[in-house]
């Protein structure tokens, strides 16, 4: 039972196959557009960093809540965390060099008082958004999130090693102290890294709109990894009681996702103020196949592919469920970054999928790589045995 | 029509070997009622599973379609009202308004309609008498529905039960101690 993964020939080299397919892609994108290329790149740079992050949380949650269902399936979101620094190196990278491009409230002009382009919107928030404390917030999200991953981590090799139970104590209190920071810093960091795309415009239910979307998408990127090792034969004690909790919580999370998306949108919707408004017009005029098709891909189908239990309950159904989600949640990400970025010269051709392709492919990477640094079961936790009796 | 008999239970332990044991030797084993919730005694007496989620998504539809139904006669066919300026000569344009109504149209029409359907289905309505074979069930004893269907076979069956792990069998429930 307590195996490691062992990486399979193909698992070196499709990986690699699709990085080589991004670098192309990327290299295309500058000598495109430049603009484009560094929209692409924070895109798909923020959606796997959130989705390696959703892996943290993942296990931290289970933690604090002292689940035991998840035990025997805590491995693949630790691995998924493993991405956060490359996420880290790509965040830091666009910012230092791409900032010009994506950010408009880095430019100089706005804030010289003699120049016609003067903002005072802008002027107002430069206490908070301004290159200095940006790049010091940026900093340390990442240092909290890796620490975080990184010691949940270790602990729980060691507890595979000398089986002491001091290490589920600890980490349940790391998970709570990460989660109090990670309530923090998933707000802040969402409106810094998409939100400030936009920077006259502003939404308090943004933070957990984004939040909520990364869990979501996390989810069904781990719900797959387990699909796929199930796949190959590894993790036998993954029955469909546990892939019907894994279902039940993509479900919820898409409804739950819905439900923050429309709360967004209603109500700036319903008061109708020009400075809010602004978000959703540009939207609706260039983006409005891809800003309804984004709310159809992510509620209806998820809704109607994983209500029933007996859907929860099928592999193959929940292979569909969370290709779907996993999909549309990179949609919605698109959404989120292009509007405010190229506006309405948006394009979905090679560019956007290839670098998709690449970040996906260095995700894969990374997360098989990590699976197979470690057993696929924490052989010495103490709910291992509820998880191993779990009926529902 | 078959007739139901109890096997009384002290210990859930005895009852979880006991099941398998009759159904083994053919005895219906329909029911089983206990302080607290055994784990997979529902597998192993083979319960049907619940059709409430079933009815909960009818349920659900139903608020949907009242929500929807009355937000359009009274906001949009009866009269019109204009609230902020906002498209009110088409359902659809002030659709995003009305949908908050209609979540919690849905939620409350399904969550009342399950309850209802519960305790209708299981008797419990509030003023009846709760069917319970034997009143220490809520306390320390834990019941096993048995079907007889062939009343030949009663004594039969009843000892079956008894050497089976009970600590008595009743033939009626009893109501009143």
């Amino acid at each position: 039972m307590d195996t490691n993964y062992t990486l399979t020939k193909n698992n070196k080299t499709i990986p690699m196959i699709m990085m080589a397919i991004g670098v192309v892609a990327i290299v295309m994108g500058f000598m495109t557009d430049t603009t484009r290329a560094w929209a692409v790149l924070l895109h798909n740079n923020f959606y796997f960093t959130a989705i390696a992050l959703a892996g943290t949380f993942f296990v931290a949650v289970q933690y604090v809540a002292q689940a035991g269902w998840a035990v025997g399936i805590k491995r693949v979101p630790e691995a998924m965390g493993g991405f956060l620094k490359y996420g880290a190196i790509g965040m830091i990278l666009i910012f230092a060099f791409g900032h010009e491009h994506l950010y408009f409230w880095t430019h100089n002009e706005y804030y010289d008082p003699n120049n016609p382009a003067y903002d005072h919107i802008l002027v107002g928030k430069h206490g908070f958004l301004n290159i200095p404390f940006f790049s010091v917030r940026m900093v340390l999200y990442f240092l909290i999130w890796i620490g975080f991953t990184m010691l949940l981590r270790k602990e729980s090799l060691q507890e595979d090693v000398d089986g002491s139970l001091d290490h589920f104590r600890k980490s349940v209190k790391l998970g709570a102290i990460f989660l109090i920071l990670f309530a923090v810093t998933s707000s802040t960091s969402a409106w810094d890294f998409l939100m400030s795309i936009d920077s006259h415009w502003f939404s308090t239910l943004f933070g957990w709109y984004t939040f909520i979307g990364l869990f979501v998408s996390g989810l069904a990127t781990m719900c797959m990894f387990i699909l796929y090792l199930k796949l190959k034969g590894y993790m036998e004690h993954v029955r469909e009681d546990h892939l019907h909790d894994v279902g039940k919580f993509m479900f919820a999370f898409s409804v739950f996702w819905t439900y923050l998306w429309f709360s967004q949108f209603m109500l700036i919707w319903y008061a109708n103020l020009p400075e809010e408004v602004v978000y959703f017009k540009v939207r609706w005029e260039h983006y409005r196949t891809l800003w309804i098709g984004n709310f159809m891909i992510n509620f209806i189908a998820p809704f109607l592919v994983l209500m029933t239990r007996d859907a929860k309950r099928q592999i193959r159904i929940l292979w569909v469920g969370g290709v779907i989600i996993f999909i549309g949640h990179w949609f919605d990400v698109f959404v989120m970054v292009m509007p405010g970025t190229v506006g309405k010269d948006w394009h979905l051709g090679f560019i956007e999928f290839g670098t998709m392709i690449g970040y996906l492919g260095l995700f894969i990477w990374s997360t098989l790589h990590e699976l197979a640094k470690a057993p696929l079961v924490a052989k010495n936790h103490p709910m291992l045995e509820e998880t191993l009796h779990h009926h529902i | 029509m078959a007739k139901r008999i109890y096997g009384i239970f002290d210990d859930e332990e005895i009852l979880m070997a006991a099941i398998p044991a009759l159904k083994a030797k053919g005895v219906v084993c329909k029911d089983v009622q206990s302080p607290f919730p055994i784990h997979g005694v529902d597998k192993l007496i083979g319960v049907p599973r619940t059709r409430i989620s079933i009815c909960s998504f009818l349920y659900g539809m139903t608020g949907t379609t009242l929500a929807l139904w009355m937000t359009w006669y009274m906001m949009v066919h009866d009269w019109h009202i204009n609230i902020g300026g906002k498209p009110n000569f088409m359902f659809y344009m002030n659709l995003p308004a009305f949908i908050p109504v209609t979540f919690e149209s849905t939620v409350f029409c399904a969550a009342h309609g399950m309850v209802i359907t519960f305790l209708l289905r299981s008797k419990i309505l509030p003023g009846v008498t709760a069917p319970i074979p034997h009143l220490r069930v809520t306390d320390d004893k834990f019941v096993l529905h048995v079907d007889v269907k062939d009343e030949s076979k009663l004594n039969e069956i009843v000892g079956q039960i008894k050497s089976s792990g009970a600590s008595d069998v009743l033939l009626k429930s009893q109501q009143a101690v």
